[in-house]
């Protein structure tokens, strides 16, 4: 160090790890979009599935009377019940209201026996339940007595609803998009640019290179899951049952096997394009059979071993464990193993194969 | 003199089909404090020796020495003491110099102060600026900025002003006099015969993987054979220009003679005596002249007569 031009060089310490971290968390802040689509859009998305399946108020059943000489006794009996809504018409539209699904069923006032006439299409969901209610209403009005006394009782409760499976699942599939992107977009952007070369020029340790990529990761991500708990507490009602410590220490898991796998992904490609598509293949069987939206249950069981090892599919079966009932760790031991065992597996294979030069 | 870097009989062949052989049997040794300028036309394999040389790139074959240490046994302590400007590296557009300064530094043990740094590539008014807003010059001149924040020994550049305007080629030239006034060694590359002439002690002219000349630039000019040129075009397509060509080869102030149909370039140790002699040929031959330039010889010629070729083709559209 020449000394002459540089008088009383501050004795600052500099630490890489540190550089590193502060470096890609100005390149993210200073990304207004990214900003957007790692925060905003997991919220945007949980907004839109939550109002378009929000559980709805007791569908009325639409039911028809053919016009004819006992009409106006039946539409009054009918009226009484606030399920029903009833209109008179003559045969023809009465068919064809059917046909087109615009009445549940329609009810033909004949002669004493049958009394009535219920056409209606028993494939189509909500016919039969039309059948038996107005059966029921139009049997007790004629007479009919209940054999034994029964009480309904109708209740919703949080964490059954289809908001609640949702969230967590929401929750995985963020983990897996930001560390997929935030780690194998970065990366092969960092290769394509030749700054992994440039710093594999200088004496940089690669380890500090790689923690600095994870810590910034792991600091993106805790505001995007709060946020994302936060808002479904707020909006939905959506709580989490079991122990937050689990809970904090299952998402770092999550996300750490996803940067792992984020990594693996960008660990040769050479452009914006290819690292894209491999993402996308990745990403695209978790996104559909991971129990994102809907439950793994829904495929085949010859396709369960498949959907059971991917990694989204551990950490959301873990996510819904703890949230929605409040399991254990012991519970979750086996999701845990599988995805220590992807985390462990991919950054192996990823530092084996990293490239640094393009 | 100590020295700094020393390659012998290096080779990289780039498998392939054909495989490509990029560098073949190239030997160099240059010495503590010294600028030395690799030379070459595009293509030359001047890239391909720098990165071996900064142990970014394995050699096929042959031996190359850092500062009296190989990159196998003291890689640790080479990127310590040697500092890097690559081709082409895009650093990142929303952080501002002084952070890209600091981030550089922080990879190394011992080091000059960032905002030192930025003064000596007189970027401190663009310290606070994103790197978005540099223009090409200021962006290089940062790039050697984060060679320089190691303050190493040894710095490579590889073409460090291609692309540039001359006004900041030539204030890439002064970081890098300033750089060497210190005691330290530059190796860089550039086909800029311009840039080699003027800026380097030693200059190495690579063709095809191999040095085909070595020494000062004062030398390399020399053995030219004439310090100046004459540069004619003619009226005429062939034969005549020949003739002519011969006629003045037989002057002792000639040195060197090339032709092309129309055109003829000498090199003269003497041009006010060979012009009045030239006009009598053109004359007596009965060619009419169309064009007439006097000028020193550069590495340019050097390397036309060694290669028959131009280092670029720009400058081949240019003569």
């Amino acid at each position: 160090m020449n000394q002459l031009h540089t008088p009383s060089p501050k004795t600052r310490r500099y630490s890489p790890l540190r550089e590193m971290v502060l470096v890609r968390l100005r390149e993210f802040y200073r990304e207004p979009e990214a900003v957007f689509w790692v925060y905003g859009f997991p919220v945007i998305m949980m907004a839109a599935l939550g109002i378009a399946f929000r559980d709805r108020p007791i569908e009325k059943i639409s039911v028809d009377v053919q016009a004819g000489s006992d009409a106006e006794q039946v539409v009054e009996v009918l009226s009484q019940e606030e399920v029903f809504e009833v209109a008179v018409h003559n045969e023809a539209v009465c068919r064809r209201r059917l046909r087109i699904g615009r009445s549940d069923l329609f009810v033909e006032v004949d002669g004493s026996s049958p009394r009535f006439r219920y056409h209606f299409d028993p494939t189509k969901p909500g016919s039969l339940v039309a059948r038996n209610a107005v059966n029921d209403v139009l049997q007790r009005d004629s007479g009919r007595e209940d054999a034994v006394a029964v009480e309904n009782v109708e209740k919703q409760e949080p964490g059954g609803r289809y908001i609640d499976f949702l969230v967590p699942g929401l929750l995985g599939m963020g983990l897996m998009g930001g560390g997929l992107w935030g780690i194998g977009f970065v990366t092969v952007d960092l290769r394509i640019r030749r700054l992994l070369k440039r710093f594999l020029a200088t004496p940089m340790r690669k380890t500090d290179f790689l923690a600095g990529l994870m810590i910034s990761r792991m600091a993106f991500m805790v505001p995007e899951v709060l946020t994302m708990l936060f808002f479904g507490w707020l909006v939905f009602g959506v709580k989490i049952e079991g122990s937050l410590l689990l809970l904090t220490a299952l998402i770092l898991l999550g996300a750490t096997m996803f940067a792992g796998i984020g990594l693996l992904v960008a660990s040769r490609a050479r452009t914006l394009e290819a690292v894209s598509g491999i993402m996308n293949l990745v990403m695209l069987p978790m996104w559909v059979m991971s129990g994102i939206f809907f439950s793994t249950d829904r495929f085949p069981d010859a396709a369960q071993p498949f959907i059971q090892a991917l990694p989204l599919t551990a950490l959301n079966d873990a996510l819904r464990a703890v949230m929605l009932e409040g399991s254990g760790p012991m519970v979750i031991a086996a999701e845990c193993m599988l995805m220590l065992a992807w985390a462990a597996g991919s950054f192996l294979l990823a530092l084996k194969w990293f490239r640094w030069d393009n | 003199m100590p020295i700094a870097v020393r390659c012998e009989n290096l080779r990289k062949t780039y498998s392939g089909k054909p495989p490509v052989e990029a560098v073949r049997g190239l030997d160099l040794a240059v010495e503590s404090g010294e600028c030395f300028g690799v030379l070459g036309p595009n293509g030359a394999g001047k890239t391909t020796t720098i990165e071996i040389m900064e142990g970014l790139l394995p050699p096929t074959s042959g031996d190359v020495e850092i500062l009296g240490k190989r990159w196998k046994t003291a890689e640790a302590e080479l990127r310590e003491r040697i500092g890097i400007s690559l081709q082409e590296t895009r650093l990142s557009e929303k952080l501002s110099v002084s952070e890209t300064v600091t981030l550089f530094r922080s990879f190394y043990r011992g080091g000059l102060n960032p905002a030192e740094t930025i003064r000596r590539v007189s970027l401190e008014e663009k310290s606070k600026a994103w790197i978005r807003t540099l223009s090409g010059g200021q962006k290089q001149r940062l790039s050697v900025a984060c060679a320089l924040v190691g303050d190493p020994d040894l710095l490579f550049l590889d073409e460090p002003t291609t692309g540039l305007d001359p006004q900041s080629r030539r204030e890439i030239w002064q970081i890098i006099r300033e750089f060497r006034s210190r005691g330290r060694t530059v190796l860089l590359t550039t086909h800029y015969m311009d840039e080699a002439e003027r800026l380097c002690d030693r200059v190495a002219i690579v063709d095809q993987g191999q040095v085909i000349a070595l020494g000062t630039p004062r030398e390399l000019i020399a053995s030219v054979g004439g310090e100046h040129m004459i540069h004619i075009t003619v009226d005429e397509d062939g034969v005549e220009t020949g003739r002519l060509a011969d006629s003045l080869e037989s002057l002792p102030e000639v040195q060197g003679v090339r032709a092309e149909p129309s055109a003829i370039e000498c090199a003269v140790t003497q041009p006010h005596s060979v012009l009045p002699r030239l006009f009598e040929m053109l004359s007596s031959h009965d060619i009419n002249l169309t064009g007439l330039t006097t000028r020193h010889a550069s590495l340019e010629d050097v390397f036309v007569k060694l290669t028959g070729r131009h280092l670029t083709e720009q400058e081949t559209a240019q003569a």
